[in-house]
């Protein structure tokens, strides 16, 4: 048995590296005239290779490397699959819409890739330390893009609210690392799992498990951290809200199902209640505001509050089926989010001349593609079968009523009623026939490219994949959810592909 | 023949899907569409036909069956199959399509593409919640039903389609949440979506006693709306004087009707039997409160909705009452009903496209200028009074009579007087309409009589309805087959009656037929 060499262990993160690197260094030789947009081409193509490289750790036996820093497992895979995925969208969205003349189009592309290797990093670190430099080169790079439309108010304003809140969560997390370093020396997650329960300053644990918590439920965006969501989403460019409202979100939930799943069960008892009434107020909280937003995006930004809450539902259930129903639910809201926002970047323009859910009035009679496509995502957002938002709301509550929480899925459906009104309106808007036809002439028709239209097809396709077959992905989630829950000793190393293991 | 046997029922479920695609996929022009959109359902209700043809009486449990899994985990299966309780209301799915297609040929002037596609999406939708034995797949076609009604109500509407369609999706949308919990539950519980397993699972296993009948409730709330039954009836009349004909005809009633019989009394017989005595209560309440806001509506849209109000309690006091008799007859009525209605529909829509308005006053002395019209809406309107020898009457009577023999004398005679309500609610709309002297309105508008598609559509209908009511033992064995099936072979529900202080009833499965 030769022992993996260490670099396997982080290969796709070292492709988005180079391929961060070739992008800045290449936008930087290009003589000033020459148009970025090739370097976007370089950003996918390497985005696609990590995926593939992703797919290939498959192979690896699951275990460590760097010193017991970083994993490879189903789990880890998982999520590196969805987070590339959904970078690869978001550039091939941001291909064909970022205006040709804009600033910087070179380092727009390069921060995107340097984001997922935070993220990517993020969902394979068992080291706190790791974990919090992972977080860093994530958030960083989402604070800049957040602000790229620099020439509006918005813009900044997203930018420094995300950063300076961001900043005060992350350091709330290394305050809750440390604490938990202070009580059982170590900051590997292997061996605090093991530590923890017999710690002897046991609050200390306690006081760093819930610093943590509220670090990572920030970047999740659940209530009652989520006061930045709606500015951020308004002032951000919708396809880098399509990225920052799902890639980071995942790479969050999958660090906090390690924490919660794989650093503290023993302490199951305190963050099962607490990540209840996280996940009631989620939803509660943003379905309420989302109800009363004229303002596409702000809907959008509460809503994915909402599905924050649903898919914390899911974090009820009891060890395995809970970390399989918050991966997919993270599968899920990625697939139809990321198609809603490609859609809602078409219609309303990089600079957002049609913000109101007003402007969407008729837009099924001015660009049918787009209308039915807004529709079928919406739908799905509400959770109508045979879309993914079906089978995502449904493995969460299921999970949460298998693990006795049936209040939970009650409320958390009950919540999705409500949800559809809002969501509903801005269907039933897209499916009025406008007021005149004067106003049909005055707004331009969105275009479709070929960049957009790959876009559109791989969410479409993958939200009719995880609502109709969902079986192939459920498996893949399970299988990370086994690795997840038994952390794998260092010495059972044998191949774990998806298909071979065991269904339980 | 086996193997149409065996895939029937796919084909069913995807004939009117790939008829959606086609129509979206082709251009806009003339009237493509509608001629694809009618020979898909001609098609589908040719293949809904292979099932009454190809039934066989006296076979117990499904027929036509198909099993196979879908998805591993949680164990979802694609198991679809009819008995006698879904076969007719499968053929009437069947043969309302191509009907709703025809009744919307020259309404629907714009956007047919969308119009048509929906519509045959609807269609599956309803094959699939008849057909589906999988409490998951059937909640995916209960939910999916939802869909393209709620944005053809929107796209369509005749005033204020948006606020129609939003009202009939929340109505409809937040009760399934329980439902779906309440599935969830018993899948948690027993590991299974199977609706013959979690049967026999209930019936013999030891539930908890208090939770059971919280889910028993739940299933009940969803279909309550859905029928919807009194109070629950809010989003009735707007979605009736809102919903485009085709559709209008297949909003209210089955569905919710059907689950009913299926899956709350199928599942939860003992709940059900619980909750009787105050759904009956409701249930007349309805009857009498539909009939008498019927009768002071001036638009008829919504007499028409507040008739179904009316009718659909009829229905829901045969299920409830837990006789034989009753149960044959409330299935029996569901299927007189949707085609009584969907002429009815038809009718008033073609009243609407001639003269433009619902407001009955506007109307008057149509009958010697469209005097095909109003032959046939007598007819039907007689049929929906239940005069003997028309469908409604079969249906009326079996209720009825099981109620008064069965259940309570009480509750028998005052669901009684909401039938002689709805003669006088009837006959006074077809005499403002029909007869009297000719209105300013109808004066002034040229005289069209029904044209060749709508001839061709509802002289069958009346057709029907009269052999309906004329013979009435071609699909009472089926029905009774079915009704009796939830119950075992034994019709249990005899030597129980639901209300104690009444002596039992006898009656006999065959006593329906006379």
């Amino acid at each position: 048995m030769n022992p993996v060499p260490d670099i396997f262990r982080i290969l796709p993160e070292v492709i988005l590296t180079l391929t961060g690197v070739a992008v800045m260094l290449i936008d930087a030789s290009l003589p000033p005239a020459f148009p970025r947009r090739p370097l976007g081409w370089v950003a996918a193509l390497g985005t696609t290779l990590a995926l593939w490289a992703s797919l290939w750790q498959l192979s690896l036996p699951v275990g460590t490397g760097f010193f017991s820093t970083v994993e490879t497992s189903p789990f880890t895979v998982f999520f590196h699959v969805l987070i590339c995925g959904i970078v690869l969208v978001a550039l091939l969205l941001s291909l064909d819409t970022l205006p040709e003349d804009s600033h910087h189009q070179g380092e727009y592309y390069a921060l995107v890739v340097f984001g997922a290797v935070g993220m990517c990093l993020l969902t394979g670190a068992v080291e706190l330390l790791l974990v919090f430099i992972a977080l860093e080169i994530s958030s960083i790079s989402t604070y800049i893009l957040a602000g790229y439309r620099k020439q509006t108010g918005r813009g900044p304003e997203a930018a420094i609210k995300y950063f300076l809140l961001g900043s005060f969560a992350t350091a709330f997390l290394l305050y809750g690392v440390a604490l938990i370093f202070g009580a059982t020396g170590t900051t590997q997650i292997y061996e605090i799992a093991h530590l923890a329960p017999t710690a002897q300053n046991h609050s200390l644990v306690l006081a760093g498990l819930a610093l943590m918590l509220v670090g990572i439920l920030f970047k999740v965006s659940a209530a009652p951290f989520h006061v930045w969501t709606p500015d951020v989403y308004e002032g951000a460019p919708a396809p880098v809200v399509a990225l920052l409202s799902t890639a980071p979100k995942a790479a969050a939930f999958a660090l906090l199902l390690r924490v919660v799943y794989e650093l503290f069960p023993t302490l199951h008892s305190l963050w099962s209640p607490l990540l209840w009434i996280v996940a009631v107020l989620s939803m509660t909280v943003g379905n309420l505001a989302a109800l009363r937003q004229q303002n596409v995006k702000r809907m959008l930004a509460y809503s994915s509050i909402a599905h924050a809450g649903y898919l914390l539902a899911a974090f009820a259930g009891l060890g395995t089926s809970g970390i399989a129903a918050a991966s997919f639910y993270a599968a899920a809201y990625a697939a139809m989010n990321v198609g809603i926002f490609a859609v809602i970047t078409l219609v309303s323009g990089y600079d957002e001349d049609l913000p109101m859910v007003e402007d969407y009035r008729g837009l099924i009679y001015r660009s049918p593609l787009l209308g039915s496509l807004l529709i079928f995502f919406l739908a799905s957002l509400v959770g109508i079968p045979f879309t993914g938002g079906f089978f995502g709301k449904f493995y969460s509550f299921s999970a949460a009523v298998d693990g006795g929480a049936v209040a939970l899925a009650i409320i958390g459906l009950l919540n999705s009623g409500l949800a559809a009104a809002y969501y509903l309106r801005v269907a039933l808007m897209t499916a009025q026939p406008s007021a005149g036809k004067n106003a049909e002439a005055a707004v331009p028709t969105p275009q479709v490219g070929v960049a957009v239209g790959a876009a559109l097809l791989m969410a479409v396709a993958a939200t009719l994949i995880l609502g109709i077959v969902p079986g192939e992905v459920l498996r893949a989630a399970e299988a990370g959810a086994h690795t997840l829950q038994a952390p794998p000793s260092p010495q059972s190393v044998h191949g774990l592909g998806i298909e071979r293991r065991p269904n339980p | 023949m086996n193997a149409i046997n065996e895939s029937i029922l796919t084909l069913i479920l995807l004939v009117p899907l790939a008829g959606a695609v086609l129509v979206a996929l082709v251009p806009d022009r003339g009237k493509l569409p509608n001629w694809i959109a009618l020979s898909t359902a001609l098609v589908s209700f040719g293949l809904t036909l292979h099932l009454p043809a190809h039934f066989v009486l006296g076979q117990g449990g499904f027929q036509f069956a198909i099993n196979r899994a879908w998805i591993e985990s949680p164990a979802i299966f694609y198991h679809v199959g009819v008995d006698g309780l879904s076969l007719w209301l499968v053929v009437l799915t069947g043969l309302l399509a191509p009907v709703g297609v025809v009744a919307s040929w020259n309404v629907i002037r714009e956007r047919r593409k969308v119009f048509y596609a929906l519509f045959l999406v609807q269609q599956t939708a309803m094959f699939g919640v008849f057909i589906s034995l999988d409490l998951m797949l059937y909640y995916g076609f209960w939910e999916l039903s939802l869909v393209p009604m709620a944005i053809l109500i929107a796209m369509y509407g005749r005033k204020d389609g948006s606020k129609a369609a939003l009202k009939f999706f929340l109505f409809t949308f937040i009760p399934s949440a329980p439902l779906l919990v309440a599935i969830l539950w018993l899948y948690a519980q027993t590991g299974t979506f199977d609706f013959a397993t979690l049967q026999s699972l209930i019936t013999y296993g030891s539930f908890p006693a208090g939770p059971l009948s919280w889910a028993a409730f739940a299933f009940l709330f969803a279909f309550a709306v859905k029928v919807p039954l009194f109070p629950l009836h809010g989003w009735l009349a707007d979605s009736f004087s809102e919903a485009p004909v085709a559709l209008a005809m297949v909003v209210a009633g089955k569905l919710g009707l059907y689950s009913m019989l299926r899956f709350h009394i199928g599942l939860f017989p003992v709940q059900a039997r619980a909750a009787a005595p105050y759904l009956i209560a409701l249930a007349v309440i309805g009857i009498l409160y539909g009939a008498c806001l019927a009768l002071v509506q001036r638009d008829f849209w919504r007499l028409l909705a507040f008739a179904a109000l009316s009718h659909l309690g009829l229905i829901v006091l045969g299920i409830y009452g837990f006789t034989f008799t009753g149960s044959a007859g409330a299935v029996y009525q569901i299927l007189s009903h949707g085609v009584v209605d969907g002429a009815l529909f038809v009718l008033l829509g073609v009243l609407y496209d001639r003269y433009g308005t619902s407001q009955i006053n506007a109307y008057g002395g149509l009958a010697s200028k469209l005097p095909q019209t109003a032959t046939l809406f007598v007819i039907t309107s007689l049929a929906m009074i239940g005069l003997p020898m028309l469908s409604g009457f079969v249906g009326e009577f079996l209720i009825l009579s099981s109620t008064f023999a069965g259940v309570s004398r009480g509750w028998a005679i005052a669901a009684s007087l909401g039938v002689i309500l709805g003669a006088a609610y009837m006959l006074w709309l077809v005499q403002r309409l029909f007869y009297g002297p000719e209105s300013e309105l109808t004066a002034s508008k040229p005289a069209i009589d029904l044209d060749g598609r709508e001839f061709l559509v509802l002289w069958p209908l009346a057709v029907l309805m009269l052999v309906l009511g004329l013979a009435p033992s071609l699909w009472l064995n089926e029905i009774q087959q079915g009704v009796l099936r939830p119950q075992g072979n034994r019709p249990v529900a005899l030597s129980a009656p639901v209300l104690p202080h009444l002596a039992s009833t006898t009656s006999s499965p065959g006593e329906g037929q006379r």
